[in-house]
């Protein structure tokens, strides 16, 4: 017998889904006033998990409204020592509740339960928790003495880091005196619906957070809305330029982190184990659904061939499967309609003559599936190492010397994140200052922190998430009206 | 592939080769060993675990108090572990100091390997005279496993040469019993030094590259024993030859010890999850492991007075 | 009794270092406040635009390498130059902008004073703006400023002089590199300003001046792939506006809306965090 791993699936006892879901307007659920709604599924299975509202414009004004209320009358003029003791609630409540959180982001987002358990909602806990410490110490965000909230803040995430997202934009949001709309991805709104019972749990003042579900078109009015004063977003590059667009001409604020195309740097002087690693991390995890993701592996060529092995030898071992069994590692693609462009791009890597090689797993029968998949000679001008495929691929590329490390990790209009590996100090740092991207992970990657802040050059977007930077996001200096700007830097 | 392409035997040749090999990222495998340590193991897998485990016990006493007494006890305990249940498997060995190694080849008799510290153990300081001759001791009290330490202090003073000549010599001392080396990561402190040891020792002639003496403060870590297996794993790569692993020490719950199993079947593979190719070096393990064992066969939790004491 | 001929100036545009004329060969009139003729100016053009954005393009490498003692000492040096030349600046200004003596000679004063300020950010700015960050885990973590790359800037059509060091001196001294497009009434002073550029160390390609319409060249600096972020300050049609916006987010750049913020004042670091990206590196700690 071999030592193969019996099935240790979490129980999805702890989460209990209603059947359908209202909008959190104004710190209550309320049924949408069109009567539409829309089934949100676990990717895994294909089971039908809830029926979600979908906001219409006349939801979108009522959840403005309140937002904006709920600003003037309360959150603006109530001190930064009270609203910090707000956000501490929600941590703690996130922290109490979290496997329950985690359950429920596995079964309708598809990501291994290893990862919403130990990454994304400790992280998030994490992110009310920092945030909350700044709600009284803003004079300190290095804007000026009384910086300002900017009033009304809609916020629209992916469905990547259902959970995770939603923190990212509401603890800064909320931490700076603004109040928000959010609308998470059509599909994926269970965790932050759970989320708008927390904030009732924390007795959060109605109206500081409204939680309204839909697709693209819900996202628009919030784009489009007059009453709003700062849209974040974080999403595809397309929307995100087709949401700077609607915004022209306006005074809203606007702050995007969009795509990548990471490159993931190897020295032949490299960790090569730990590289390996990072290499399974910068792809795979989350199958793949990063923005940061590190999708273009270069390595220099004298080691290609053994990391290449190594890397396939590596990929036997991960598991693929039932997002709730604790040792998944690749759970469920997130969407048919992601699994279809995934395929898609592998496909034009095949037309193109690139080398693919897929590692050996069962793919459930039911649900949506992507077996890790790498893919060698992979020259520049592939659509693969160009385009953002947010799924379990990897192209592999090589290189001989630094500088034509960072001419090929820099030739892509993104720039969010790149990875390093060597152990030579002194390249590691010409390297991180060559390399045009928000995030440098060296002898790591996929490392996040809510004091660290994140972000992208380029096509990647403008403003940052998280850290002191992350701050001028939803804050502006006293004197900001009269020299009106868009964005944070 | 890295190649081996002259004889490595010189403190020159060695030094070349060993710091040529890739470093190792602390931070790095510390976090891969507690990705591993999060996998979960249940039901049927975790009953063969258990008793591959107990297979893989190199039962243990090392103490200056150690009397025939106590290591017949020890001898009898290794080979019917749980006497209350016959389907128990036997430990893979006992290991005592050599001038036990009579007393414990006349309880096992040819049922379980008998191992020897030797070589000066602990601390490895002493003539290579002295340390062949506790071999020789060893080997002809009966003991058919060799555990010897190396020069932790030439090899921090990167007298590489005289370490291999050392392990060579001392291979050579053994015959035909099998040669474990222990490195005493404890001692190297870093893992880069863990690395380039587990190489030397292999280059040498080593039959098993283990982690500890169990008698200085740091003992066998998961990360320790990642690197030793990634460099077995390498080292089979690049030679075709099988050598084995023991992480010896600290080791002393069911539940730490079905992670090593983790960490070998996802590191070297399931060609390693074998008493001759893993071994824990333990004393209190075993008991635990016995309890798990009862537990998963009754379906409640046992207690120590359920378990026998030696 | 002064009976000499003036010899005067062509006022050309100020691309890679070098003063060309327009590749269009067109000029276009400019007057001083009481609409007395001053001088033709080239009338810049798509491909000058084209060109400039090359030239930033290729002063970038260099300029955000160098180290920001160097960029300070720059910046100084072209307050110094700038200093030689206070009179005739004073004069340009007070044509141009139809001021009296003693605010000429202020507005002069306070743009060669802010030269000076934002030269002595150049060495400070990464230490405010920069951080080492505690994050949970054996990581180092540090956050540094670093610049957007090409940046685009509509010159305010006012305040041609003081506005103009005001737009650019904060997205060059923290290394980006600019294609600024002066104020199209008001150009000379600008121009002037390029003589001072070309005189003062100032690598070729860090600052670029082209003179004409914004309506005509900057839809093509806003789309432009090779153009980081686009300062709108000085436009002063809101479609213009709105149009160049829009533009700009075919390739998100960074856009800063139009301002008219009073130049006199001291201003806080606003600009000059604009037109910079904040990179963050980890690195894991271990022996």
């Amino acid at each position: 017998m071999t030592f193969e791993y019996a099935p240790a699936p979490e129980s999805r006892a702890i989460v209990s889904i209603a059947s359908s879901y209202g909008l959190f307007i104004n710190g209550e659920f309320v049924d949408p006033t069109g009567g539409t709604t829309f089934k949100t599924v676990n990717p895994a299975t294909e089971e039908v998990l809830a029926e979600i509202s979908e906001a219409n414009q006349s939801d979108v004004n009522a959840a403005v409204n309140s937002a904006r209320q709920a600003y003037d009358r309360i959150w603006s003029v109530m001190s930064g020592r009270d609203r910090a003791k707000y956000l501490f609630r929600i941590a703690r409540l996130l922290q109490e509740r979290a496997r329950e959180f985690a359950v429920l982001e596995t079964l309708d987002n598809g990501k291994p339960i290893r990862e919403s358990r130990d990454i994304d909602v400790p992280l998030a806990a994490a992110h009310f928790f920092y945030h909350a410490g700044w709600a009284d110490k803003l004079e300190y965000a290095g804007l000026g003495a009384n910086p300002q909230p900017l009033g009304v803040a809609g916020q629209i995430i992916p469905w990547n880091f259902p959970l995770l997202m939603l923190a990212w934009k509401i603890a800064p949001a909320l931490a700076c005196g603004n109040t928000v709309v959010l609308k998470p991805a059509e599909s994926t709104s269970l965790t932050a619906l759970l989320f708008a019972e927390i904030c009732q749990q924390a007795d959060l003042p109605p109206g500081v957070v409204n939680i309204i579900t839909g697709a693209g078109e819900t996202g628009r009015m919030i784009v489009e809305h007059e009453g709003i004063d700062k849209i974040a977003f974080t999403g595809s590059t397309e929307v995100g330029k087709s949401i700077a667009r609607a915004l022209a001409g306006t005074n809203r604020k606007l702050t995007l982190e969009l795509g990548g195309k990471a490159a993931n740097i190897v020295f032949d002087d490299a960790p090569i184990d730990q590289a390996v690693e990072g290499i399974v991390d910068g792809i795979f995890f989350n199958q793949g659904h990063v923005c940061c993701a590190g999708s273009r592996l270069l390595l220099q060529e004298s080691i290609a061939e053994e990391t290449i092995d190594a890397l396939k030898r590596r990929l036997q071992t991960l598991r693929l499967g039932d997002p709730l069994d604790k040792n998944t590692d690749i759970g469920a693609i997130n969407s048919r309609e992601q699994l279809n462009k995934i395929d898609e791009l592998i496909k034009s890597g095949d037309d193109a003559g690139a080398q693919r090689w897929t590692a050996p797993c069962e793919l459930p029968d039911k649900g949506w599936w992507c077996a890790p998949t790498i893919f060698t000679n992979v020259t520049q001008a592939h659509r693969i190492a160009r385009e953002e495929i947010f799924g379990p691929v990897l192209s592999v590329l090589t290189f001989r010397t630094p500088d034509e490390a960072i001419e090929k990790a820099n030739n892509t209009p993104f720039g969010l994140s790149a990875g390093i590996w060597t152990e030579k100090g002194s390249r590691i740092l010409w390297m991180a200052n060559q390399l045009r991207a928000g995030v440098i992970w060296a002898n790591t990657f996929n490392r996040f922190d809510p004091t660290s802040p994140f972000g992208g050059f380029k096509e990647s977007g403008f403003g940052r998430e998280g850290g002191i930077q992350g701050l001028s996001a939803y804050l502006q200096s006293a004197n900001d009206g009269a020299d009106r700007a868009r964005g944070a830097s | 592939m890295r190649t081996i392409a002259e004889p490595l035997t010189t403190t020159s040749a060695l030094r070349e080769f060993l710091h040529g090999l890739p470093g190792v990222d602390e931070v790095g495998i510390k976090a891969r060993a507690t990705a591993l340590g999060t996998r979960s193991i249940k039901n049927d897998s975790k009953s063969w675990a258990i008793d591959m485990a107990i297979r893989m016990v190199d039962l243990t006493t090392l103490e200056g108090m150690d009397t025939p007494g106590k290591v017949r006890a020890m001898c009898a305990k290794a080979l019917r572990p749980d006497p209350t249940d016959p389907t128990a498997p036997s430990v893979a060995a006992v290991c005592v100091y050599g001038d036990m190694a009579p007393v414990a080849r006349a309880v096992v008799g040819d049922n379980l390997h008998v191992a020897a510290v030797a070589t000066a153990f602990p601390s490895g300081r002493a003539s290579i005279e002295v340390k062949l001759r506790d071999v020789r001791d060893a080997v002809a009290g009966g003991a058919d496993e060799i555990d010897m330490v190396i020069d932790r202090g030439a090899f921090l003073a990167g007298n590489y040469g005289l370490v291999h000549e050392q392990i060579v010599a001392v291979k050579a001392a053994c015959g035909l019993a099998h040669l474990k080396v222990i490195l005493e990561t404890g001692e190297l402190r870093t893992l880069d030094n863990v690395r380039r040891a587990s190489w030397l020792a292999m280059l040498a002639g080593a039959d098993f590259i283990k982690t500890s003496t169990g008698k200085v403060p740091v003992a066998a870590t998961p990360a320790v024993t990642i690197v030793m297996l990634q460099a077995v794993r390498d080292y089979c790569a690049l030679t075709g030859s099988q050598i084995g692993v023991k992480p010896a020490g600290g080791i002393r719950t069911s539940k730490d010890a079905i992670k090593y199993l983790v960490l070998v079947k996802e590191t070297a593979g399931e060609a390693w999850l074998t008493p001759d190719l893993f071994r824990f070096g333990a004393s209190t393990l075993l008991n635990d492991l016995l309890m798990q064992r009862q537990r998963m066969a009754v379906g409640h939790y046992s207690g120590p007075d359920y378990v026998t004491i030696d | 009794m002064n009976d000499r001929v003036a010899v005067r100036k062509t006022y050309k545009l100020f691309i890679g270092g070098a003063f060309p004329r327009s590749e269009s060969g067109r000029t276009y009139g400019v007057h001083d406040a009481k609409e007395k003729f001053l001088a033709n100016a080239a009338k810049g053009s798509r491909k000058d635009a084209r060109d400039a954005a090359l030239a930033a393009r290729a002063g970038f490498a260099g300029w955000s390498a160098a180290t920001a003692y160097n960029r300070g000492q720059v910046l100084y040096r072209v307050a110094e130059v700038m200093e030689g030349r206070r009179e005739q600046f004073i004069a340009d200004v007070q044509a141009a902008e139809g001021l009296g003596d003693k605010k000429s000679a202020r507005v002069v004063d306070t743009s060669i004073d802010r030269l000076v300020w934002y030269a002595g950010w150049a060495d400070k700015y990464a230490q405010v703006l920069g951080n080492t960050n505690p994050v949970a885990g054996p990581y180092f973590n540090f956050a540094i400023p670093e610049p957007t790359g090409v940046v685009a800037a509509i010159a305010p059509q006012d305040s041609s002089l003081l506005g103009l060091v005001s737009v650019i001196a904060p997205i060059v001294v923290t290394g980006n590199t600019v294609v600024v497009v002066a104020s199209t009434r008001r150009p000379i002073p600008a121009i002037t300003l390029t003589e001072v550029l070309a005189t003062a160390d100032l690598p070729p390609g860090v600052v670029n001046v082209l003179t004409g319409d914004p309506a005509e060249i900057a839809p093509w600096l806003a789309s432009h792939g090779d153009v980081n972020a686009i300062d709108l300050t000085g436009v002063t049609n809101q479609d213009l506006a709105k149009q160049l916006e829009i533009e700009a987010a075919g390739t998100v750049k960074r856009v800063r809306r139009p301002a008219q913020p009073n130049w006199l004042a001291t201003p806080d670091l606003g600009r000059l965090t604009f037109f910079i990206e904040t990179k963050t590196v980890w690195h894991p700690i271990g022996a």
